[in-house]
């Protein structure tokens, strides 16, 4: 966002979310939608994440639990296929983890400077539960 | 749903509280949130019962505080309704956070303030108290001086205050009891002509448009903050003056009633002045009028937009006058009164710089009486005979015990 100067913005304490009109907005994917450069699509608001989640996509089953749960629609689905995590707003709460079913988790919550190849290349063995 | 019109007399026998709730029925409020207080209570009262019996087509909102009645106002008015309430004392004290919120998210509410004290002690009578502490929240404070002023500044509260280049919240002050509960005659608009005088309203920033959704009450830091703040007192300095004028213009037109941002009474050649705000207005006058048939050349200047202040306005009507007391109904607390700074600070860059002193009176709605008034301005002659203050800069007028007075 620019630094305007007190005459250069529009009066209130308020801020929009869409440049010019929204439409059709529940059907339009959020990289479809004409966001605002005030609205926060478009900044990134996670630098203070300490552990992130990792996604291993070879164990998902798609049933939408962490893109129902995330608190912050960070978790990116398309056509019901879970596709990876919005890393410019996600927080790092780990709900995403808690939630998720399968067995071994397709989401692990690594901490911030964990190489991604790495963590997945070191991915748990199933657990083999007590019958 | 649809709403009757109310065939009123051209003049009606009506308290300031009743004029002003007549106002908000004409001007037809979308929402009132209210929390009633003494003694501005008949004026929500007042709107309720018109909404009751179908003369308003609109929403009452009952509250558990003053704190959230102007938030219930805050997000109706957001939403982009036409919305007012009413407050006194210490229920003005509870608002005062919001109050601050209403303005800086330039939302043009109506806040019908009736002037109470500020306790301790408790006390349920006219002073300026609450008002002041009104006074750097932001709005606009416009101020009635009888029931038929609390009626007609409603209607230029509404017109200037929902201007799409002003869009500020505007106070209309009357004063406790003495203007609030004492029926005079008041001339009436038509129930078609208030309307037509202030307008539909004319929403701005709507969180009802839901074609352009927009977040109302964003936080900003140091990085955005100040010019926020600098672009509502630009406002408050350069915009809202011009449309007050314009609004009085067009309301005398109408109505044949003037307005003036300063009041001015006898002052053409007058030598020893008053200023001062409310009913104490009218007693001055016809005190002055007494001090003209002894020799004495007095005038009163009345301040009727109290915020923002109208420093040029107060220049031009003090220019020629010899001495001036400025009356403050507030107990200052360690400082000259906060009217006497104000005029003190309009007067002090100009040439012919009369003779200030500065008196607190009518604390808690104490009387001011003729007498007190007769002896202010024989004082004021006596300073313009010696040239110069010959009594202490701030004294109390009216109260009991051994003359107090200071600086």
């Amino acid at each position: 966002m620019q630094n305007n100067g007190w005459d250069e913005f529009e009066i209130g304490a308020m801020l929009r979310s869409f440049d010019g009109k929204a439409k059709d907005i529940a059907t339009t994917l959020q990289e479809d939608r004409n966001y605002s450069s005030n609205n926060s699509f478009t900044a990134s608001v996670a630098d203070w994440r300490i552990e992130k989640p990792v996604f291993h996509k070879d164990y998902c089953i798609d049933c939408q639990f962490c893109w129902v749960y995330c608190p912050d629609i960070s978790i990116i689905s398309r056509d019901k296929k879970m596709i990876g995590i919005d890393m410019d707003h996600c927080k790092g709460c780990g709900i995403c983890v808690e939630v998720c079913p399968t067995n071994p988790k397709s989401l692990l919550m690594f901490s911030e400077q964990q190489d991604e190849e790495e963590a997945i290349a070191g991915w748990p063995e199933k657990e083999k539960g007590e019958k | 749903m649809a709403f009757d019109k109310m065939e009123l007399r051209d003049i009606e026998v009506w308290d300031g509280n009743f004029a002003a709730a007549q106002a908000l029925r004409q001007v037809q409020i979308d929402v009132v949130a209210a929390y009633p207080i003494t003694p501005s209570t008949p004026i929500v009262e007042g709107y309720a019962k018109f909404l009751a019996d179908g003369y308003v087509e609109g929403e009452f909102v009952m509250v558990e505080s003053e704190h959230a009645a102007m938030s219930g106002c805050i997000g109706a008015s957001a939403a982009g309704g036409r919305v007012a309430t009413a407050t006194s004392s210490q229920g003005f004290a509870l608002m005062v956070e919001t109050l601050y919120q209403a303005s800086g998210m330039r939302l043009p509410i109506i806040l019908n303030v009736v002037n109470r004290a500020l306790a301790a002690p408790l006390n349920v009578n006219g002073d300026h108290s609450d008002m002041y502490l009104g006074r750097d929240s932001g709005w606009i404070q416009l101020d009635a001086y009888c029931p038929q002023d609390a009626y007609d500044l409603n209607f230029i509260a509404f017109r200037v205050a929902e201007d799409h280049d002003v869009r500020l919240p505007c106070m209309v002050h009357q004063d406790g009891f003495m203007t609030s509960h004492t029926a005079q005659g008041v001339k009436t608009l038509t129930d078609d002509q208030a309307y037509g005088f202030v307008g539909d309203f004319k929403p701005m920033n709507d969180m009802l448009d839901f074609d352009h959704p927009v977040t109302h009450g964003v936080q900003t830091e140091e990085d955005w903050h100040f010019e926020h703040k600098a672009r509502q007192h630009n406002d408050l300095m350069t915009k809202v003056m011009p449309k007050v004028q314009a609004a009085f213009d067009d309301f005398e037109k109408l109505t044949g009633r003037k307005y003036n941002i300063v009041e001015s009474y006898d002052m053409d050649d007058a030598d020893v002045t008053v200023v001062c705000l409310g009913t104490s207005v009218e007693t001055a006058r016809e005190v002055a009028k007494e001090m003209r048939a002894k020799g004495i050349k007095a005038g009163v200047v009345g301040i009727r937009v109290f915020r923002p202040f109208p420093f040029e306005e107060i220049k031009a009507a003090l220019k020629n006058v010899k001495a001036i007391a400025v009356l403050d109904r507030s107990s200052p607390n360690g400082a000259p009164g906060a009217l006497f700074n104000e005029i003190a600070g309009a007067l002090y860059n100009t040439e012919g710089r009369a003779l200030l002193s500065g008196y607190v009176y009518g604390l808690g709605g104490r009387d001011l009486t003729k007498k007190h008034l007769v002896d202010l301005y024989t004082e004021l002659q006596a300073n313009v005979d010696a040239g110069r203050v010959t009594t202490p800069l701030q004294q109390f007028i009216g109260v009991r015990g051994p003359k107090l007075s200071f600086l």
